[in-house]
């Protein structure tokens, strides 16, 4: 019957596709939904690691990741204070 | 015992405070002694719904305060005498809201009331962990429409992992009820389906709430659709899902298009 009925309105039936791209995304996101926060794991991590050589404002210490289809990128942007050469002059 | 119902859904604009006043009507109706909580601090709109708003004085932030007793802010409805409505501050943060305060009131409700029914804000954030914070059931109202199905199953996590019930190892019972349902569109293939829906989210039915110009014409006037018209189909749809909370077994009435064969042919809709 919904096909005939298409047939006449002259439109596909979208209801397929959207149950289809929820079953997807859905699969995905209750993947991630159990998980430790990944990010926030690392960030402590990195800030930890570099703090033991270098002064610096957590806040200024950024952890990003981007989802792509084939591969994803970790983006880590650590800003240091202008004293870091000097600090790491003097450990070397 | 007193029930604590958590109506939510995620997404805005879906129906959940429409749902929180007719269910909270048909219970009361039923003989039940209902309190029904707007948690949408700074955005209160089940005072509206309810034809409430000239009558509210103290909210549930003042409560929390102590600023006002419970019993100074509880509105009795003006028409069924077992429902009651504790309204949410228009003026106040959202932050005003605690959970020991929230705790507090709900543990008070307890002692007075058969259902606490807490109408959630949208969204994930503070409102609406606090209105699903004590619950234990859940209503996730859904449009059959997938950014709010997508909500919804969001949602559902977190009444798994972040309600009292939830970190004590128990499960806050949970229904579904899709709402705005238009059997037209669903017929053609245009919207999703009730067992797509039901299959995806993997929670049980409550109701269908058919897509239907009672729910504007009650909410003009104030008054829930199942008091406002009782003989409609959303009003029907929403005294069965009462029903269903009382743990009645009533059959599910899947709307179906009203029309004619040759308007169903030619793909007309109805008027």
């Amino acid at each position: 019957m919904i096909s005939l009925l298409r047939r006449f309105s002259g439109r596909p039936a979208t209801a397929p596709v959207a149950r289809e791209r929820l079953q997807i995304l859905l699969a995905h996101e209750r993947g991630l939904r159990g998980q430790p926060d990944l990010l926030g794991l690392l960030r402590a991590e990195i800030l930890a690691a570099v703090s033991r050589h270098v002064v610096l404002d957590p806040d200024k210490v950024i952890v990003r990741m981007d989802r792509g289809p084939n591969v994803s990128t970790l983006e880590v942007d650590i800003e240091v204070p202008n004293a870091f050469e000097g600090s790491l002059a003097a450990a070397g | 015992m007193a029930k604590v119902l958590v109506v939510t859904s995620g997404k805005g604009g879906v129906g959940k405070t429409t749902s929180t006043a007719a269910l909270g009507a048909a219970l009361a109706q039923m003989g039940e002694k209902v309190v029904v909580v707007d948690f949408d601090v700074g955005l209160r709109n089940l005072d509206l719904v309810l034809g409430a708003e000239r009558r509210v004085v103290f909210d549930l932030i003042n409560v929390v305060q102590g600023v006002a007793k419970l019993t100074q802010a509880l509105i009795r409805d003006k028409r069924l005498e077992n429902l009651w409505l504790l309204p949410a501050s228009q003026t106040r943060d959202k932050d005003a809201l605690t959970d020991e305060g929230v705790g507090s009131i709900i543990a008070d409700l307890r002692t007075r009331f058969d259902w606490i029914l807490c109408d959630s804000p949208a969204g994930i954030e503070r409102g609406a962990t606090l209105a699903m914070r004590y619950a234990d059931e859940a209503v996730i109202v859904t449009n059959p429409e997938v950014s709010s199905v997508r909500d919804s199953d969001r949602i559902i996590g977190m009444l798994d992992s972040k309600t009292v019930k939830a970190e004590k190892g128990l499960r806050v019972e949970k229904h579904v009820l899709i709402t705005r349902y238009d059997p037209v569109r669903a017929s053609r293939g245009e919207m999703l389906s009730i067992d797509d829906i039901l299959e995806i989210l993997a929670t049980p039915l409550l109701g269908i709430i058919p897509e239907s110009q009672d729910v504007l014409l009650a909410s003009n006037v104030g008054s829930p659709v199942t008091l406002n018209n009782a003989a409609s189909a959303p009003a029907r749809a929403y005294v069965d899902a009462a029903r269903r909370l009382m743990g009645e077994t009533v059959d599910m009435v899947v709307p179906v298009e009203r029309k004619g064969l040759m308007n169903r042919l030619l793909g007309r809709r109805a008027a």
